[in-house]
């Protein structure tokens, strides 16, 4: 048996997992996975938080990736990250960079164990300040100066893959040797608040033909996190674990210590547990109901039939959910087409799924009393010529071209 | 992450691995796993994970699990692989991957006098 089909059907403890430390975060940004902005009243306390760590040493779990949120702004974001390293958790987490001042980069670059990722998602101020929001460029461009000015090493740059970047993947790549650091980009998906810009901003057919042919070139000391498996089917096989690792190899633990298959599928259909339950961490792991199906076979549906099912199995999971494709369908973005034109057979009555969970800043002001109020004119047609109630059909698939509000 | 597979069996990957002998490897010496590495076992084998490195590789069969956890057990790398009872068709294979596992910081050598960890 191949490694890759021990992974298929789940490792006694996860290879690696993300832990999101809090949903409060400083920023807005357009994509958010997590749909981040406020801080939930149930976020796992110190006690709680470094129970997990005591728990991740115990299954071996040899190293997390913390994000949130924004998880610095945690204060005891420290104390924890001294005591997952201490407890032989490494720790590797994704920051803006609104923290890391002179005296925290240099705090970092004396720790052992702990790796730094910075969120940048536009090689220019104008790309990245339209997603992430005006002024985020010059916080991470000033923590990246600091990382490297205190003699941090290689920390990361982590870029999530976007229409409006995807023509900048060589200026990234100039940027991370500027600073001595790694580039890594990823794959963008409809989580959280991304599938609000998913339209405007997942990259066009070309372009992930051009993505593809980029990684193949120039993407040699180019981190993935394996991402991009679904565009092997353009060729030859990319570098990394081709596969769904959700729920297998990897998996969330959301601020509130729920456990979800994987970071960017934060819905109730891809909750395994708490780990607040009884038996902790370790057996929704090991025994959740959602995990066992997760690693048993999975059916592919028409694609089993396509020559490059062995090349991109059906790709991720999650794109496919939050755009309203059935998991044993083709990935929205498969590079045959085959998800554009599922996605274009869609009925309008069919519900897209909502995250389960929504933080984002509420940043409208309300209308002040009396003033005048705004209506917005739905374009939308009834489903059925019977249907009264204004609000039938909320959340469910338009026709292309008419859109709500 | 970098991730490299220490393979051993006809179905291993081979990525990384370098000959006996090359590297500066010899299986005529004492070796042990070393300080900075933790090894998880797996049905497979075992995740190798060096914290010093960062770098997370795979043993692919229990065996070489055995074999890598007792060589700071034995005067030599054949010893443990004696003593692992590793059929003697598969040796080379073996040497290979633990050729693969020094080259990688994994196994390193230990020096006379060294206490078993």
């Amino acid at each position: 048996m191949k490694l890759v089909e021990h992974f298929v059907e789940g490792l006694t403890s996860p290879i690696c997992l993300t832990w999101e430390l809090t949903y409060a975060c400083n920023l807005s940004c357009v994509h958010c996975l997590s749909s981040s902005g406020r801080r939930d009243p149930n976020e796992l306390s110190t006690d709680e938080a470094k129970a997990v760590i005591d728990e991740l040493q115990r299954m071996q779990v040899f190293y997390v990736n913390i994000g949130g949120g924004e998880p610095t702004v945690r204060s005891d974001f420290w104390e924890l990250l001294d005591y997952a390293i201490a407890h032989d958790v490494g720790v590797k987490f994704s920051t803006n960079g609104v923290k890391l001042d002179k005296a925290r980069a240099a705090q970092l670059a004396a720790t052992d164990y702990v790796d730094v990722q910075i969120s940048l998602d536009g090689a220019t101020a104008e790309v990245n300040d339209h997603v992430r929001g005006p002024g985020s460029y010059d916080t991470a461009i000033r923590a990246m100066e600091n990382l490297h000015e205190a003699g941090f090493g290689q920390f990361k740059i982590s870029v999530v893959v976007t229409r409006h970047n995807v023509d900048q993947l060589d200026e990234f790549k100039a940027i991370a040797d500027r600073y001595g650091a790694q580039l890594r980009i990823t794959r963008f998906r409809p989580s959280g608040r991304g599938a609000d810009s998913w339209d405007e901003l997942h990259p066009t057919r070309e372009q992930q033909r051009q993505l593809y042919d980029w990684l193949v070139a120039r993407g040699e000391d180019v981190l993935t996190g394996d991402s991009f498996f679904h565009l092997s089917a353009f060729g030859e096989e990319l570098p990394g674990l081709n596969l769904c690792g959700a729920g297998r190899v990897v998996c969330l633990i959301d601020p509130v210590g729920d456990v979800y298959a994987c970071p960017f599928a934060i819905h109730d259909q891809f909750l395994a547990g708490n780990v607040r339950s009884e038996g902790g961490f370790r057996t929704v792991w090991q025994d959740s109901e959602l995990f066992a199906e997760l690693r048993g076979p999975q059916s592919g549906g028409a694609c089993t039939k396509c020559s490059h099912y062995d090349a991109c199995q059906g790709g991720c999971m999650a794109a496919k959910f939050f755009t309203g494709l059935p998991l044993d369908g083709p990935d929205p973005e498969c590079v045959l087409g085959n998800g554009e034109r599922e996605l274009a057979k869609l009925e309008m009555d069919t519900v897209i799924p909502k995250p389960s969970l929504d933080h984002s800043h509420r940043t409208s002001p309300r209308e002040r009393a009396g003033g005048p109020v705004p209506l917005t004119l739905s374009v939308r047609r009834p489903d059925r010529a019977c249907d009264s109630d204004p609000l039938a059909g909320e959340g469910t698939r338009l026709p292309a071209g008419i859109r709500v509000g | 992450m970098p991730t490299t597979a220490a393979g051993a069996g006809p179905q291993g990957m081979h990525r990384g691995a370098s000959p006996a002998g090359v590297d500066g490897f010899s299986p005529d010496v004492p070796y042990a796993i070393s300080g900075s590495v933790s090894v998880r076992p797996e049905t497979f084998g075992a995740l190798v994970y060096d914290f010093h490195t960062r770098r997370l590789s795979f043993l692919k069969t229990r065996l070489l699990v055995r074999v890598v956890e007792t060589l700071a057990d034995h005067p030599d790398v054949h010893g443990a692989l004696e003593a692992a009872e590793v059929p003697a068709h598969q040796r080379e294979q073996y040497l290979k991957a633990l050729a693969g596992l020094a080259k990688a910081g994994t196994i390193q050598l230990r020096r006379q006098g060294d206490t078993t960890p």
